[in-house]
């Protein structure tokens, strides 16, 4: 059994180097508290509440940071008369 | 109501980010609802030792300061899914933790959770006062070396005085969670054995999770190292402590106490 899992077992050095890399280019970037998909989520969020009122409750923000490419994903429940509110 | 334990420790790099993880984690894995706190505001780690480092949105200061909800902030453990992650901030300082701010956090996520984990920063500071502050049961977590153990004697203190229970008039529950033990070095000689720090620290044992390489392998993929690798060592010994902080009376085994054919041979020489 302990056999097994000493030689069966993938290395995890390079997984932690991987992590590793992604997070700190993106912190290094961030130096000053807002790196791009921050600033953007940030800014969508603002423009939609300047047309209409959303209930910060049902507003869902899902981020992944990527070594190439990272996602931003912001889901918005907008009621049928929310525009007419906000005006 | 959920239960609000603080993992605490004065003295740095002594395994409580770790333990949190593996606690938190193996409190889910027995199905309980769990959300792990991050009050190392400045210098977090919590996210990355639980592999979530690439998805946090929000953070506890945005909580505190209202820039976010709650239910936004906390991430959702992709293995898991009664764990939850409430990162800290990384960007900006301690100041920015509210004692009132902390206090409504805390007393939101009791209601939603069965445990609230807290995280606490190295040090005797106001991270580390607010971590403890509304805890029912704290976690002292203790390495078996000299200045580990003076340093948990200090933050035993600092429970006993600066909580909200303590304050209240009541008792804070109080357990010891003896990390990176090496037996063979303790039967040497060279490492202060598991009475020696009871003795000193006098509060109960929780567990004694052994030094591992398997700590260190979880850590590197992002994963509590109860969920890396159930049947190690450690996450035995975790395991192990969480039917303890459950209430059952489970007596405590020291790592490598059971010799094996050269242990037999080999480990006595020094007594």
């Amino acid at each position: 059994m302990n056999l097994r899992r000493l030689f069966f077992r993938p290395q995890s050095a390079p997984a932690a180097r991987e992590r590793l890399q992604v997070l700190l280019a993106h912190e290094r970037l961030s130096a000053d508290g807002s790196d791009l998909v921050t600033k953007l989520r940030d800014e969508i969020l603002q423009v939609i509440a300047r047309h209409v009122q959303v209930d910060s409750e049902k507003v869902s923000v899902r981020m992944e940071r990527g070594a190439q490419v990272s996602t931003l994903a912001v889901d918005i429940e907008i009621p049928f008369d929310a525009g007419k509110k906000a005006a | 109501m959920g239960k609000v334990i603080v993992v605490t420790s004065g003295k740095g790099g002594v395994g409580k980010t770790t333990s949190s993880a593996a606690l938190g984690a193996a409190l889910a894995q027995n199905g309980d609802k769990v959300v792990v706190v991050d009050f190392d505001v400045g210098l977090r780690n919590l996210d990355l030792v639980m592999g979530a480092e690439r998805r946090v949105v929000y953070d506890l200061v945005n909580v505190i300061q209202g820039e976010a909800k709650l239910t936004q902030a906390l991430i959702r453990d992709k293995r898991l899914e009664s764990l939850y992650l409430l990162p800290a901030s990384q960007t900006r300082d301690k100041d920015n933790l509210t004692a009132e701010g902390v206090e409504k956090v805390v007393g939101a996520l009791k209601t939603h959770f069965d445990w609230v984990i807290c995280d606490s920063p190295a040090g005797i500071e106001r991270g580390a006062t607010l971590a403890m502050r509304h805890a029912d049961v704290a976690i002292v977590v203790t390495n078996p070396e000299v200045s580990s153990v003076r340093d948990s004697d200090r933050i035993i203190g600092l429970l006993d005085s600066k909580t909200a229970k303590a304050e209240a008039g009541e008792r804070i529950e109080k357990h010891l969670l003896l990390t990176r033990y090496d037996p063979a070095r303790a039967e040497r000689g060279d490492m202060l054995k598991v009475d020696d720090v009871l003795e000193i620290l006098s509060i109960p044992l929780l567990g004694i999770i052994p030094e591992s390489m398997d700590v260190l392998r979880a850590s590197n993929i992002g994963s509590p190292v109860t969920l890396a690798d159930e049947r190690s060592a450690p996450a035995i010994a975790y395991f192990d402590a969480v039917r303890r902080l459950k209430g059952e009376s489970l007596p405590v085994t020291i790592p490598g106490e059971k010799r094996g054919f050269f242990g037999k041979f080999f480990g006595r020489k020094a007594a």
